[in-house]
């Protein structure tokens, strides 16, 4: 447990609903200075209320918030000036340009960069008199992240920050969260891509059902698991795993069958790989598919709620 | 506080001025509309009323020769047919059908005021022609003053529907589009003032209007001859202030609709009864008594009236005093509730 004054965010018992539906449910964070801490989880689980709660956007039903050793209720003018925000679904203007819209929002903060060297480093300076109308998926959502550090905050909130875009702005976006997370920034992001959250964070809480479900380094997480590999399977149509079976192989630590798949988390895949094959001989089972991976986070999602973070 | 507001206002002067639609609807399209209704209303040697003589009747062409005389009236022989048909569509005003040395009939509809002039007219001149002396001499003196013809009548009423519209549309569609892009909500998370926001819509729309009622009353004075009897300040002042009217009520209609769709009803619902009712094209004293009071009341008649007032009337003041409370009073209730109602996000 840190020291109280290094919390950059700490949040108890955090509850809100809409109607019937509860979308925060006693949800508990802590966000330690410096650190790049991720909310995984899969959509509609939460992450986004809970941000935006953080980010005095919401009010909560229930719960305390305190962000940077303040509160909304009290001080909410000098907050807004300390925190930088990117939210999930911004258009900014089309008609003004990179330049306009970065010194427009530098204009809102007391202190906060040169609106050019912002430009720089979200790698715009090429684009800084292109109207923002005329910018890609990817460019417009660094321009969102330049407006969100052009106040220099000491924290900094990035909703679902590459959701919707083409690999190639997803590695540049990751680059641009790595350099700020180098230079000793504060970040908090929600994310429902593991291999985003694995690569960025520093630590991560897992959301489900608007609660956390496991909290750590991604590391952690996945020594959780206490598994070496994870071994998936898959038979021809209409023949069934017998999952009693396969749950029973040597070396399985969990197994879960659906039909004519199978995820298996092992600790000695050299031990169960030949048992299964034999296994599915016997039951006279054809084997489509046989792939082993390390595991991820994704694998600690599956296993702490038996579903996938992202449903198709 | 001020370089938010410059950034904010200049970031409105960008965006409208990037926009060539609305530059064109804003500037443009009230000098055609004004130009337009100038030329098909400037003033003209009163008119020559057109009227039909049935060429199949007797004497037909010997009382063509007798109307002809009249300079008001332009007679022509018409077959039966030829008659009814421009008799029906309006291209005559009346037809005359002659009976006999002494009698005559007249065909016309009494509704229309050129046919009722014809009916004098022909009468007139076929009861001189045959020996009626006139006992009394009127002497005529023709009075033809700029500020009473159509176009004098006209243009300030123009001016401010263009106000009414570059207000609320102005500003209107403004906010409605930055709440749907979820610019509002990213506005609100910052530091931003959000009183400077609005500040800034209210600012680009006065100096719009000095731009747009200099351009549309310039262009009235100068190719038109429209005068402006009273003072300018007093002038400037009033569209000033039907500016602000008009962009509260913008804010007020723009302030929880999420959509386009929705904004542009509204600001329809809103508008209409004024471009009917508020005498922009016609006197609002038309309507019937018991409308009055509401037509009266409207922002835009208010402003129509003093403005009129003021430019041909040459009007104080003290004339508009009426108006401008009017003005005042929708200014404060519109801007009042649209901060109490405005969503942010």
């Amino acid at each position: 447990m840190p020291p109280l004054t290094a919390l950059a965010l700490d949040v108890r018992a955090l509850r809100k609903r809409y109607g019937a539906v509860i979308a925060v449910d006693g949800l508990d964070l802590r966000v330690t200075s410096g650190e790049c801490f991720g909310l995984l989880g899969p959509n509609g689980a939460g992450k986004t209320t809970t941000l935006e709660i953080c980010e005095g956007l919401l009010s909560p039903d229930d719960g305390d918030v305190v962000i940077l050793g303040r509160r909304w209720s009290d001080d909410a003018s000098e907050l807004r000036q300390r925190l930088g925000i990117q939210l999930q679904e911004t258009q900014f203007a089309d008609k003004l340009t990179v330049a306009e819209t970065v010194r427009l929002f530098r204009s809102f903060y007391q202190k906060g960069h040169e609106p050019d060297a912002i430009t720089e480093l979200v790698q715009l300076a090429e684009k800084r008199d292109a109207r923002v109308g005329t910018l890609s998926g990817g460019q417009k959502q660094r321009l969102s992240v330049a407006c969100a550090l052009v106040g220099d905050p000491d924290l900094v909130f990035l909703d679902e920050p590459t959701t919707g875009l083409d690999p190639q702005s997803r590695r540049q976006l990751w680059e641009l969260v790595e350099r700020l997370r180098a230079a000793g920034r504060t970040i908090m992001l929600t994310t429902h891509y593991m291999d985003e959250a694995e690569r960025l964070c520093d630590r991560i809480a897992i959301v489900d059902r608007g609660r956390v479900i496991a909290l750590g380094t991604p590391r952690e997480l996945i020594r959780s698991l206490g598994a070496e590999q994870v071994v998936e399977c898959a038979v021809r149509d209409g023949e069934t795993l017998p999952g009693d079976a396969i749950g029973a192989l040597p070396g399985v630590l969990r197994a879960q069958c659906h039909g004519t798949s199978a995820t298996l988390q092992v600790t000695n895949t050299h031990e169960t790989i030949p048992a299964l094959l034999s296994l599915l001989a016997t039951h006279a089972l054809t084997l489509t598919e046989l792939r082993t991976h390390s595991p991820t986070l994704e694998d600690v999602f599956v296993s702490l709620t038996g579903r996938h973070l992202r449903e198709e | 506080m001020l370089p938010q507001l410059v950034q904010l206002t200049m970031a409105r002067f960008r965006e409208f001025l990037r926009e060539p639609e609305a530059v064109f609807w804003t500037f443009v399209f009230p000098l055609l509309l004004a130009s337009g209704l100038g030329i098909a209303f400037r003033s003209r040697p009163a008119d020559v009323v057109k009227i039909g003589v049935a060429a199949s009747a007797p004497r037909a062409a010997a009382v063509r020769e007798v109307l002809a005389t009249d300079p008001g009236l332009d007679a022509e022989l018409l077959a039966d047919a030829e008659a009814e048909s421009a008799l029906r569509v309006g291209r005559i005003a009346l037809l005359v059908v002659p009976r006999s040395a002494d009698s005559v009939d007249l065909r016309y509809d009494d509704t229309r005021p050129d046919a009722r002039v014809a009916r004098l007219q022909v009468n007139d001149a076929l009861q001189r022609a045959s020996g009626r002396r006139d006992r009394v001499t009127i002497q005529e003196s023709l009075e033809r003053e700029p500020g009473s013809r159509y176009i004098d009548f006209l243009l300030p009423g123009l001016i401010a529907m263009n106000l009414m519209g570059g207000g609320i549309w102005g500003i209107g569609f403004g906010i409605v589009d930055a709440r749907r892009k979820k610019l509002l909500k990213r506005l609100a998370a910052t530091p931003m003032s959000r009183a400077l926001y609005l500040v800034s819509y209210l600012l680009m729309r006065l100096t719009m209007t000095v731009v747009e009622v200099t351009l549309v009353a310039g262009f009235g004075m100068l190719v038109f001859g429209v005068p402006m009897r009273g003072s300018i300040l007093v002038f400037a002042g009033i569209a000033l202030l039907t500016t602000m009217v008009f962009g509260a009520l913008g804010l007020l209609i723009a302030s929880r609709a999420r959509t386009q769709e929705g904004a542009s009803g509204l600001m329809n619902f809103v508008m209409l009864p004024m471009w009917v009712g508020s005498g922009v094209f016609f006197a609002a004293s038309r309507f019937p008594e018991a409308a009055q009071p509401v037509i009266q009341a409207l922002p835009l008649t208010a402003a129509v009236d003093a403005m009129r007032v003021t430019m041909l009337q040459g009007g104080s003041v003290v004339a508009v005093a009426g108006e401008v409370a009017i003005l005042l009073v929708w200014l404060v209730l519109c801007f009042v509730l649209a901060l109490r109602f405005f969503r942010w996000q």
